[in-house]
C-alpha cells in the first residue's frame, strides 16, 4: 500500500475505435493522483487531460460507483477489477498503488463479451440467459398469499440472499480460461431453488438457462475456481454444484 | 395551456382508490395487443411498470441507458422498503404509514396519493415475496423488520444492506419473463432525446442508440417517463454517473409542467468528500442509524486536535462528547427525519464542531461502540458464556453488527480505510434524492395527454421531504400497481387507433431538432469539457441552493447558473464522432438539461418563502434554528410550464387540501 499522498503514473490502456477495429495498447502518463482517489476517479482524470490535449478519452462503462449495479469492468494488471478480493473496480483505490507504477488497463476478454470499444464490451448474453428461466412465474398483480404464509428456513434464505447478490459483472467469465458463465447462471439458479416459491420450475429453469448459455459461446466449467477467486460478491462454487444437481435432475425428467 | 386538475376522486380517502379503480375504464384484452406503450427507465418504477404492462397483454418498449435494465440506479438503495404490514404488532396501519409520510413530507404532498401508497405498500411485500426476494428472516422463517428515521413503528422490510438491489433484481426477473415471450422488447443503451406530440397526444419519442450513434423513431399509444431524479445537478450526489434529467426535462419542454423543484434531499448519513479529485459521493445506509449514535466533540479544541490529527475519536471521553441528535430530539433522538438531521450536523460543523481530516474539515461521527457492547453483553447471555470479558462481549458484538450491516462496514472500509468496528465513522449529508419531479394527477399523467410520470422522476408522494424507505415503496408502487389500472383509461380510447406511424412532420420536426443539437455538440470549438461547466454548476448549487438557502444567495445563483449556461453554449467542447459510442456527447446533453433546470431550481426556493422539509430558507426558522413553514401562504404545489428560458417559466399552483391530517408544525423533540 502506497505511502505517497500523490502518485505519478504510466497507464498502459486498450484503444479499439468499435466492435470491427483493431485495437492496441497506447501509453499515457498522469501525475498527482490522491491517494484516496478511486481507479475510476484516476480514469476521470485520464480523461480530462485527453480532450484538454484534443485527444478523444478513454470509453469504459461505470455507473453507480459504489460497487453494487455491476456496470464497471477492467481488467487492472491481469486481474478482473484490479487487485484486491471481493471488490467491483470502482471500489479499488489508488492507495492500493505505489508511485511510478506501470498499470495495465484492459477489458474483459470472452467470446461471449464483444469488445465494442475500448474498454467497454457486450454483455447482453447475460440478459440473453435471464431471459431463458431468471424468473419465478408470477404475475405482478399483487393478488398472491400473504408474505408471511410460507415461512422459509432462516439458512436457507440466508443462502439465497447470498447467491442473488451477484451483480451480473461478468468478472467470472472474464477470469475463466474456458470463459465459462457457470457462477453467473449457478447464482440465478440457486436463488430460487433455495426458496420454496423457485422450487416448483427449478429443474426446467436450469435446463433452460444452461441451453441459452451454451449458444452464446460461453465455456465449460473444468473446476479451477478463478470465478469465485474474482467475483467481487463473493458467489461460492457450491452453487455450481447446485446447478449441475438441478441441470442433472432436469435431464431426468425429461 | 394546460389545465392543472389533479384528478382526485370523490369520497372518504380510505375508499378514494377502489372506488376509482371500480369506476375507471377497461381495455379488453385482445384489444390491449394493438396498443404500444413506451416506457423510458428500468429502475424500480420504469422497470417494474414495464413488466406488468407486458403481462396485462399490452406491447412494450422499453428503454435505457445502462447496457442491461439490471443496472438502473434503484439497484443502490441500501436500508429497505416500507410496508403497512404490522408483522410486529406495534400499532402500525395503513393510517399510520399514511400519516408518518405525510408529516415526514413537511405537509406538501397530495393526501389521496399518498393515501393510496399506504393502501398498497402491503401488496408489494407479498409480491415480491411470491417473485423469490430474499428479504431477511427470523429464525422462526418469517420476515424481520427494521425502523428507519421519522417513525415509530418497525416496518421497513430489507435484504442486508442491499434492499434496492433485491427489489430490482426481481422486477429484472419480471421483465425478463415478458422479455423472453417477446411482449416486451427492450431497448438497453438507448437515451430518450425527445418527446413527440401528436395532435396534442404524446405518440412517441426520439431516440439515440449509444453504440451506434443512430437516431431512431419510436412511436406509441403513451409515453411512460419512470428515469428518476435530478439530484446530479449538484454534481457530486449519491446518484449514479448516468443519472440525468434528460427524459424528465424534454417532456417538460413540450408541455409537461415541473413541481416542486427546490424540493431535495440532502441525506445526512454520507462518506465525506476527500477532495477536488472526486466524481461521486456514497451513501452509508440511514438504517446505520438504528445503531449508531451521531456525535461530535463538545469542546472545541478537541475538534481542532482531531481536525489535526492529534486526537483519536476513541480517545475523547464520554463526557465530553456531543450527542447533538439525542441532545435536541430527545424523543426520535438518531432517527429524527433526514432533513432534520442533515442541518444539525451542518449547524455543528459551521459552529466549528466538525470532525472531517480531509480538504473541507467536514463530518460528524457516526459511532457504533454502545450498540457493539450492548449486542455482545445480549449475545453472551443467550450462548450462556459466565462472566464475559470486555474483550469477548466486544467480539461477539462485532459478530452481531457484521451481521446487520456487514456490507456497509465492508464498502465503508474500502473507500476511507478505516475500520468502522474499531473507530467511528465519519459522515457527512449529501444530495440523494429529489422530491420535485414532473406534476402529474391522481392517475399519474402529466399535463401532456398520454405521457405519464413515475417513481421518483414525479413529485406527488413526498412532499418537500421524503422519509427513509419510503423511495423503493413508491417506485414498485407505481409500477407494480398503479399506474397498469390508471393508464387504461386513458387507452381504452385507443383501441380503434391503430399503430401510430412514424413517418409524420412530427416525428420529422422532432429528429430534426435532436440532430441539430448533437451536431451542434460535435462541431463546437470550444475549449472547456462538459465537466468543467458540470462542476462548477455543482459548486453554484451547493453553495447557494443546498442546505441552507436565503435571497441573497439565491438571486447570485440565478445569476451565476445563467451565466454559466452561456458560456457553456460557446465553450462546450465535445471530442469523438456522433456516429458511434460517445460519452463526452451523452454528458453534453445531460448537462445542457442540468444548467436550465438548476435555474429553474433556483427561483423554485426563491419563490418559496417559507422553510418546509429540505428547503430550508434562514429567513425562516424559530431561535432554535428548527424551519418555520407559512402554511397561509404555500400550501399548495409549484408546477412551472416551460416557456424557454427558465426566467420565462410560468408558474401555477395546485392547492393541498389536507382534509384527513391537521396540519402542525413538525416536531421531533
Amino acid at each position: 500500500m502506497s505511502t505517497h499522498k500523490n502518485l505519478n503514473l504510466t497507464l498502459k490502456v486498450w484503444r479499439q475505435k468499435d466492435q470491427k477495429a483493431k485495437g492496441n495498447m497506447e501509453t499515457y502518463q498522469v501525475s498527482d493522483i490522491s491517494t484516496d482517489s478511486s481507479f475510476l476517479e484516476m480514469m476521470d482524470i485520464l480523461n480530462e487531460q485527453l480532450i484538454n490535449e484534443g485527444k478523444e478519452p478513454v470509453a469504459f462503462d461505470h455507473d453507480c460507483r459504489e460497487g453494487i449495479c455491476g456496470t464497471c469492468s477492467l481488467y487492472i494488471n491481469g486481474e478482473a477489477h484490479g487487485p484486491g478480493r471481493e471488490i467491483t473496480t470502482c471500489q479499488l483505490h489508488m492507495r492500493e498503488f505505489n508511485d511510478g507504477d506501470t498499470i495495465y488497463i484492459e477489458p474483459w476478454r470472452a467470446n461471449a463479451f464483444p469488445v465494442i470499444k475500448d474498454l467497454m464490451v457486450d454483455r447482453t448474453a447475460f440478459d440473453r440467459i435471464m431471459a431463458a428461466g431468471g424468473f419465478i412465474s408470477v404475475n405482478t398483480s399483487g393478488n398472491t398469499v400473504d408474505a408471511n404464509a410460507i415461512p422459509i428456513e432462516k439458512a436457507n434464505a440466508d443462502k439465497a440472499m447470498d447467491a442473488a447478490t451477484c451483480i451480473g459483472c461478468g468478472a467470472c467469465v472474464a477470469t475463466c480460461k474456458n470463459s465459462s458463465a457457470m457462477l453467473f447462471v449457478s447464482a440465478k439458479v440457486s436463488q430460487f431453488a433455495l426458496l420454496p416459491q423457485g422450487q416448483v420450475e427449478s429443474a426446467e429453469r436450469a435446463q433452460n438457462m444452461v441451453k441459452v448459455m451454451d449458444e452464446e459461446g460461453f465455456g465449460n466449467c473444468s473446476n479451477t475456481g478463478a470465478c469465485e477467486v474474482e467475483c467481487p460478491k463473493g458467489i461460492s462454487l457450491e452453487n455450481i454444484a447446485r446447478l449441475n444437481r438441478e441441470y442433472l435432475s432436469g435431464s431426468v425428467k425429461k | 395551456m394546460a389545465t392543472l386538475d389533479s384528478r382526485i376522486p370523490e369520497g372518504p380517502i380510505a375508499d378514494k382508490w377502489t372506488n376509482h379503480k371500480n369506476n375507471i375504464k377497461l381495455v379488453n384484452p385482445a384489444n390491449k395487443r394493438s396498443i404500444d406503450v413506451i416506457v423510458v427507465g428500468t429502475g424500480l418504477a420504469g422497470g417494474s411498470a414495464a413488466a406488468t404492462l407486458a403481462e396485462l397483454g399490452y406491447n412494450v418498449k422499453a428503454f435505457c441507458y445502462q447496457d442491461s435494465p439490471r443496472r438502473a440506479h434503484s439497484i443502490a438503495a441500501q436500508g429497505g422498503i416500507n410496508a403497512a404490514k404490522n408483522y410486529q404488532g406495534d400499532g402500525d396501519s395503513t393510517y399510520r404509514l399514511f400519516y408518518d409520510t405525510v408529516k415526514g413530507g413537511d405537509y406538501r404532498s397530495r393526501e389521496a396519493n399518498v393515501y393510496r401508497l399506504a393502501e398498497v405498500s402491503t401488496n408489494i411485500i407479498d409480491q415480491c415475496v411470491a417473485q423469490g426476494v430474499p428479504f431477511a428472516r427470523d429464525y422462526g422463517g418469517l420476515l424481520d423488520n427494521r425502523s428507519f428515521g421519522g417513525v415509530q413503528v418497525s416496518r421497513t422490510f430489507y435484504a442486508k444492506g442491499q434492499t434496492g438491489q433485491q427489489l430490482l433484481l426481481g422486477c429484472y426477473s419480471a421483465m425478463s419473463r415478458q422479455i423472453g415471450k417477446g411482449k416486451l422488447k427492450m431497448y438497453n443503451r438507448h437515451e430518450m432525446l425527445d418527446l413527440v406530440i401528436v395532435d396534442g397526444k404524446a405518440r412517441g419519442i426520439i431516440a439515440r442508440n449509444l453504440v451506434t450513434g443512430e437516431i431512431e423513431r419510436h412511436s406509441a399509444h403513451a409515453v411512460v417517463v419512470g428515469s428518476g431524479g435530478y439530484g446530479n445537478v449538484f454534481f457530486l450526489s449519491t446518484n449514479a454517473m448516468g443519472s440525468n434529467t434528460s427524459a424528465a426535462w424534454k417532456i417538460h419542454q413540450r408541455g409537461a409542467y415541473f413541481a416542486n423543484p427546490c424540493f431535495t434531499q440532502i441525506h445526512p448519513t454520507c462518506i465525506p468528500q476527500h477532495g477536488e479529485q472526486q466524481s461521486k459521493l456514497t451513501l452509508m445506509s440511514e438504517s446505520l442509524r438504528n445503531d449508531g449514535r451521531i456525535w461530535v466533540p463538545a469542546k472545541k479544541e478537541d475538534a481542532e486536535a482531531v481536525r489535526a490529527g492529534k486526537l483519536k475519536p476513541t480517545d475523547i471521553a464520554e463526557e465530553d462528547r456531543d450527542y447533538y441528535l439525542e441532545r435536541r430530539y430527545p424523543s426520535f433522538g438518531n432517527l429524527t427525519p433526514r432533513d432534520v438531521a442533515s442541518r444539525a450536523a451542518k449547524e455543528r460543523c459551521d459552529a466549528g464542531f466538525g470532525v472531517g481530516t480531509n480538504e473541507t474539515g467536514e463530518a460528524v461521527y457516526l459511532d457504533f461502540e454502545s450498540a457493539i457492547m450492548r449486542y455482545g453483553q445480549e449475545d453472551a447471555n443467550v450462548k450462556g458464556v459466565h462472566n464475559p470479558s470486555q474483550e469477548q462481549i466486544r467480539q461477539l458484538g462485532e459478530k452481531v453488527i457484521e451481521t446487520k450491516y456487514g456490507n456497509l462496514f465492508q464498502m465503508y472500509e474500502k473507500i476511507t480505510a478505516d475500520n468502522p468496528y474499531k473507530t467511528p465513522m465519519k459522515i457527512y449529508p449529501a444530495v440523494h434524492y429529489t422530491m420535485g419531479g414532473v406534476w402529474c394527477d391522481y392517475n399519474l399523467m402529466t399535463t401532456i395527454p398520454g405521457c405519464y410520470a413515475i417513481g421518483e422522476a414525479n413529485f406527488s408522494d413526498h412532499g418537500a421531504n421524503r422519509l427513509g424507505a419510503s423511495a423503493l415503496m413508491q417506485g414498485l408502487a407505481d409500477g407494480y400497481f398503479v399506474l397498469p389500472y390508471t393508464i387504461g383509461d386513458y387507452l381504452a380510447d385507443d383501441i380503434r387507433t391503430g399503430a401510430i406511424p412514424t413517418d409524420t412532420p412530427e416525428f420529422d420536426e422532432a429528429e430534426k431538432a435532436v440532430q441539430e443539437r448533437i451536431e451542434f455538440f460535435i462541431n463546437n470549438k470550444g475549449s472547456k469539457s462538459v465537466d468543467h461547466f458540470h462542476k462548477r454548476l455543482g459548486k453554484v448549487m451547493w453553495n447557494k441552493v443546498g442546505m441552507a438557502r436565503n435571497e441573497k444567495g439565491l438571486n447570485e445563483a440565478i445569476e451565476e447558473i445563467r451565466q454559466i449556461r452561456e458560456e457553456f453554449w460557446k465553450e462546450v467542447k465535445v471530442p469523438g464522432v456522433a456516429d458511434g459510442i460517445n460519452p463526452e456527447l451523452e454528458k453534453a446533453g445531460r448537462v445542457a438539461d442540468f444548467l436550465e433546470l438548476g435555474e429553474l431550481f433556483a427561483r423554485d426556493a426563491l419563490e418559496r418563502e417559507e422553510s418546509c422539509g429540505g428547503h430550508f430558507r434562514e429567513e425562516h426558522q424559530s431561535d432554535e434554528g428548527e424551519a418555520v413553514r407559512d402554511d397561509k401562504k404555500f400550501t399548495f404545489v409549484s408546477a412551472w410550464e416551460y416557456k424557454g428560458e427558465p426566467s420565462d417559466a410560468i408558474l401555477h399552483k395546485e392547492p393541498l387540501v389536507y382534509d384527513n391530517i391537521e396540519l402542525k408544525t413538525r416536531s421531533y423533540k
